[in-house]
């Protein structure tokens, strides 16, 4: 699952190594056959994960998925059933939580409202028998680095909820943990302020260089965020990879559909090569109308074997033609049915004859008060090769 | 808001407040008034205070001999000591029993918790002098509990229980738990569990996060339980009369002996009068200095 698409460039090295690439490279967490069950449900089911040092690491699914109990384990709340934990070599299991160096931000930020500002960051210190001054220091450095100087001695009650995600944060961070964990870390904020914490988290994610793993439902948060994302679902690691891989590169219909929007079709391969620009490549027949979908690369099955083939809406062009016109290789005929006007882009749904439902999008690249292509209109849509992506389930 | 709401509103907070009127400071200004008066034999056994001279003059004399009397004799002064030194233990005791269960109560599952919580109130269900009388049969010497230890041969001869300080606060201690119970439970309950778990994660062993966090966050019930317990036992009557010794002389009975057997009523009444000031200058101050916290 973690091997590397074929035909994948690699990504512009802008954080530095991908240390997850590299098979010498010894990984920093180590999951193994990691299991948790509640009763007769299993939330956790036999991952095993690498996550190596530095990166900031998402666990992206939707509720009951799994990422939140998987967390809740590297935590030490929740005891695994079966399988291990290893940080840096050391085994994890055995160690409650208060002794882990291991530190988490909490969902609803967990500040004790009984404290200031100054002793919820410094909680942490002062169980580890941290000398005063040395407390002091380290609490005033934490709120310089999420920009909160000046605002120590405020209760939490008395700050925005920025403002107490920014305490939440510096209170986990100063204990300098070796792992930093974060659940949900944007999801009690507004969504203007979001777009800004984003980056801010970043940033303080690499000039602390502290590993993170965070678990999040917002895939938008994970792809900007993430060096890498595992989308989890029913306990299980759908997929792991950049955020580019997984979302260029789905390794099922089910990450297809979570990251972005696809269009998934059902065939039957039919020839398994060559089809293509070059030497790799499958042609995939429709089951459900008379169409071809031509991929540039090699199909997961062999001849005669049923697949999925996806399509991303952004990757297809819509052009007017004739009525009646009939499907070719990577191009289907229908009618408009719903047009979604977003600014930035137009999405279009397309009804084919058969009555399925075909979505693309088009950038708005020109000022256009009314769309050339409107309701009703008889279109085609296209997309090249490269766009097919032919899927085992 | 329309005018209607308006009245409706106003009246839900005036009513209670015209019945504590009425039925609060009424019967306290009386009681101020009687222990203002001098005692007198007759019906009712205490001067007017507004009385004609033989000059025709309208004269209001007021007597302080009642309360110079509460000062002057040490009995009073040691009543006043002695029940706030019963109360103060007996709620203190109340808190260190109360806490442990309220904490288990609110950490029980949620569909065991009304369980536990209706146990803790069934006492309510008899008769509060049924339950104080129950404990005779209990402590006296050949009562349940001495049987008991005789049967299992800790004891050759049977224990003092009943008559003693010690009955007196089984007794406090035992009709007044829930009281102490039912406030700590409801700050636990409301604790939010992620604190804790935050608690830990920055490394607190359970018994520190218990300091640090759960206690401090339960301050507001633990004051409450304290005061629901504390001030009804000062005055407590029933219980030191039925389960006491002859020298538990509190001020809830020293109070009835003066106005019942004495015939007192000015004393009686400057000895309620104090108790209450006793009590509610030092909560007012509390109450003062909190709110400004």
């Amino acid at each position: 699952m973690q091997t590397q698409p074929p035909g994948l460039r690699p990504r512009a090295p802008e954080r530095g190594p991908e240390p997850w690439r590299d098979p010498e490279a010894e990984p920093y967490v180590r999951l193994r056959g990691l299991t948790r069950r509640f009763g007769d449900v299993v939330a956790v089911d036999a991952i095993d994960l690498d996550i190596y040092r530095g990166e900031l690491f998402a666990l992206l699914g939707g509720s009951g998925s799994g990422k939140s109990t998987l967390l809740r384990m590297l935590a030490g709340f929740e005891r695994p059933d079966e399988g291990s934990i290893t940080l840096e070599g050391q085994d994890l299991a055995p160690v409650p939580p208060y002794e882990r160096p291991v530190n988490m931000m909490f969902q609803s930020y967990a500040l004790f409202p009984h404290m200031s500002v100054a002793d919820n960051i410094g909680y942490g210190l002062r169980r580890e028998g941290v000398a005063r001054a040395e407390i002091a220091r380290r609490v005033e450095e934490m709120l310089e680095l999420v920009q909160l100087g000046g605002l120590g001695a405020r209760r939490p009650q008395a700050l925005s909820g920025g403002q107490r995600q920014r305490v939440a944060l510096a209170r986990s961070l100063v204990k300098r943990p070796k792992l930093l964990l974060l659940d949900e870390p944007l999801g009690a904020l507004d969504k203007s302020l979001r777009e800004a914490t984003q980056f801010e988290l970043v940033n303080i994610q690499e000039r602390t260089g502290t590993t993170f793993i965070m678990v999040t439902h917002d895939q938008e948060e994970a792809m900007t965020m993430a060096t890498r994302i595992a989308v989890m679902t029913d306990g299980r690691l759908a997929q792991v990879g950049t955020p580019a891989e997984v979302y260029e590169y789905p390794a099922s219909r089910f990450v297809a559909g979570f990251l972005g929007t696809a269009n998934v079709f059902e065939g039957i391969v039919k020839r398994a090569q060559g089809s293509g620009v070059g030497a790799a490549g499958a042609l995939v027949e429709s089951t459900a109308f008379d169409a071809f979908f031509a991929s540039d690369t090699d199909p997961p099955k062999p001849e005669g074997g049923r697949v999925f083939v996806a399509v991303r809406p952004e990757k297809m062009r819509i052009e007017k033609s004739a009525e009646g016109t009939a499907h070719g290789t990577n191009a289907l005929s229908g009618l408009v049915r719903d047009i979604a006007y977003y600014g930035d882009f137009v999405m279009y749904v397309v009804a084919l004859p058969d009555g399925s439902l075909v979505r693309v999008s088009r950038p708005t690249e020109t000022r256009m008060t009314e769309l050339p292509i409107t309701w009703n209109d008889a279109v085609t849509v296209r997309w090249q090769d490269f766009a097919t992506v032919v899927l085992a389930q | 808001m329309t005018g209607t709401q308006r009245i409706g509103r106003r009246l839900v907070v005036a009513l209670p407040y015209a019945w504590l009127l009425l039925f609060f400071l009424g019967p306290f200004l009386i009681v101020a008034r009687i222990a203002l008066s001098e005692a007198a034999l007759g019906i009712p056994p205490y001067a007017p205070l507004l009385r004609w001279t033989e000059e025709n003059v309208l004269t209001l004399v007021l007597n302080l001999g009642s309360f110079a009397t509460l000062f002057d004799d040490p009995f009073y002064v040691d009543a006043y000591l002695r029940s706030l030194n019963v109360a103060f233990v007996s709620a203190l005791l109340c808190l260190l029993l109360g806490y442990p269960m309220a904490y288990a109560i609110a950490l029980a599952p949620a569909h065991r918790r009304n369980l536990l919580l209706l146990l803790v109130i069934l006492p309510f269900w008899t008769s509060f002098l049924l339950r104080v009388m129950a404990w005779i049969g209990i402590l006296q010497d050949q009562g349940v509990l001495n049987g008991a230890l005789l049967s299992l041969g800790l004891i050759d001869e049977p224990l003092r229980l009943l008559y003693t300080d010690f009955a007196v606060y089984v007794g406090i201690v035992y009709c007044y738990l829930p009281f102490m119970v039912l406030p700590l439970y409801a700050t636990l309950a409301r604790l939010d569990p992620v604190l804790l778990q935050a608690a830990a994660d920055l490394g607190a062993r359970p018994f520190r996060a218990f300091v640090t966090v759960t206690l401090p966050l339960s301050l507001p019930g633990i004051v409450a339980g304290f005061m629901l317990v504390f001030i009804p036992a000062v005055g407590e009557f029933v219980i030191p009369e039925l389960l006491g010794g002859p020298d538990a002389q509190l001020v809830g009975r020293v109070l009835w002996v003066e106005f019942f057997q004495n015939r007192d009523w000015p004393m009686a009444s400057a000895l309620a009068v104090a108790l209450l000031l006793v009590l509610v200058i030092p909560i007012a101050v509390f109450q003062h200095l909190a709110a400004r916290r």
